[in-house]
């Protein structure tokens, strides 16, 4: 059986003492800047919080992951390799990388610390997977969303290193550390600034019938009705109308939020290390419950005994979950 | 800052002139709990960034009135104001009082709030995001701290509250 270790997000000091408490093997953050992709306003950890974040954990056998997983615009290195060095300095367990540039980085000036490889760099293939094993000593992958769990194990028997899987949260799966949308709208990169979605180009306008529109840089996302649940404001969730559906549609993927409960112990069995939880925007409440929750089920399962996981709807986006790809391919 | 916030109202009979009672009578409490987290949470300031200086309307739509906070650690205003008299905002959040209480306290989820329209906001998107985090980066139980400061009649008032939260309605009409 692997290790199933559960890893935790925060995006403030107090949200990683709360997914402490509540039992993560590891808690991920980033410092407050473009050197992570949840690069947003109050949000993340100065080096001297992350300090005494680190030794918080550590005290309390909880590892801490520093996420360095955006791509450093050409020539704009040393704020990827400033953070690095602050981080080794720190005493971080490891770090989440996407670009090959800090992976280079990282694999010589600190080869006792460990790479785990973002999401964000899309190595969905063995071949891929091992590129990284092999030039930057990467200790442990993260899947892109959309493999089915056949794929996943086959995989696991092609690569020398740990296989990390979304089990939670937000499923926005463009091709990973690839998408543009933002960047075409707004002019900020997700990939290189951090941030899908910039707040300061988000507005919320209430219409008169109780009706809500979100918009981005001035363009309408979607627009819900008085009852209608709603969704965050990503280009990839909204509702378009096209010549072909007038009355508007999910052009892309509708706000969803994954929730792979029911799958963990099928997840566990095709040799996935570790079930990453998404959301460090979210609130130190949000982290509390879902990491409380699947902690029970990974321990329960682990026990040999049936996972009761507690209902987690009403912190999904959209208030709607699914499986999507680690279920059926056909899930869209 | 661009206004973009406009203040609602929809009085009923006689409801101007008890939400210019209750402001005038909760004002010293309003300050009183203001100052005490501002000199106890100082580091909430530094994830305000640039926000220190907006002005937020925290709209309670079953209370009649709403909270003018500007958190700005030089000048700090929080206070309640009719609806009809608030004032121009960068950024308004409405929504049930308890529901607003619980998400300061971290007991609720701001992003499932608005998910599931419990929670409004409008304005500046990223004024609103700021706050969000700064308090979500505090320890404990404002409102436990709030109610502690006056002693068992705050105490008392708090748990009134909580124990009020489950009969508490959907927004009523206010625009
Ligand atoms: S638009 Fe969607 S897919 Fe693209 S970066 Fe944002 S959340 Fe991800």
């Amino acid at each position: 059986m692997s290790l199933a270790e559960l890893i935790c997000p925060a995006g403030t000091p107090a949200a990683l003492r709360t997914a402490v408490d509540a039992g993560a093997d590891a808690v991920y953050c980033g410092f407050q800047d473009a050197t992570n992709a949840r690069n947003f306003p109050g949000l993340n950890f100065t080096p001297d919080e992350l300090a005494e974040a680190v030794t918080y954990a550590h005290a309390r056998g909880t590892k801490v992951l520093l996420a360095l997983n955006t791509y450093p615009p050409a020539g704009k290195v040393d704020l990827w390799r400033h953070a690095a060095d602050t981080g080794a300095r720190l005493g971080v367990d490891a770090f989440i990388v996407a670009d090959m540039g800090v992976a280079d980085y990282i694999a010589r000036m600190y080869p006792g610390v460990r790479l785990h490889l973002s999401v964000q760099a899309a190595a969905s293939s063995p071949e891929a997977i091992r590129y990284y094993c092999e030039n930057f000593g990467v200790k442990r992958v993260v899947l892109p969303r959309i493999l089915t769990i056949p794929e996943i194990r086959q995989i696991r028997r092609e690569i020398p290193c740990e296989i990390e899987t979304f089990i939670f949260g937000n499923h926005g799966l463009m091709v990973e550390g690839r998408c543009s949308l933002t960047n075409y709208l707004t002019g900020q990169s997700t990939n290189m600034d951090g941030v899908c979605s910039p707040a300061s180009d988000v507005e919320y306008v209430r219409d008169a019938d109780g009706s809500m529109s979100s918009q981005l840089a001035g363009f309408t996302i979607d627009r819900f009705g008085p009852e209608e649940k709603a969704g965050y404001p990503t280009i990839c969730k909204g509702r378009y109308a096209a010549p072909h559906r007038p009355e508007g549609y999910y052009a892309f993927e509708e706000p969803i939020s994954l929730n792979l409960s029911r799958l963990l112990p099928d997840l566990i069995e095709a040799g996935v290390h570790a079930f990453k939880i998404e959301g460090r925007q979210r609130s130190k409440s949000y982290v509390r419950g879902v990491v409380r929750a699947f902690r029970a089920a990974v321990d329960d399962i682990k026990a040999g005994r049936e996972a009761n996981i507690a209902d987690l709807i009403a912190l999904t986006e959209g208030q709607k979950q699914t499986q999507g790809a680690f279920e059926t391919k056909k899930w869209r | 800052m661009i206004p973009t916030s406009e203040p609602t109202a929809r009085l009923r009979p006689g409801e101007g002139a008890i939400a210019r009672l209750a402001c005038l009578v909760l004002q010293p409490v309003l300050t009183r709990v203001v100052r005490r987290v501002a000199a106890r949470h100082p580091s909430l300031f530094a994830r305000l960034g640039p926000h220190q200086a907006t002005d937020f309307l925290i709209d309670p739509v079953e209370l009649p009135f709403a909270l003018h906070l500007r958190p700005d650690p030089q000048a700090l205003v929080f206070r309640a104001v009719p609806r009809d008299t608030a004032p121009q905002v960068g950024a308004t959040i409405r929504g049930r009082f308890l529901l607003l209480l619980e998400l300061i306290d971290a007991e609720q989820d701001g992003d499932a709030a608005f998910f599931s329209r419990d929670l409004e906001i409008s304005g500046d998107t990223e004024a609103v995001v700021r706050l969000r985090n700064a308090l979500d980066d505090m320890d404990g139980s404002l409102a436990e701290e709030a109610s502690a400061m006056f002693g068992t009649p705050g105490r008392a008032v708090l748990a009134r509250l909580r124990r009020a939260y489950p009969d508490a309605t959907k927004p009523r009409e206010y625009a």
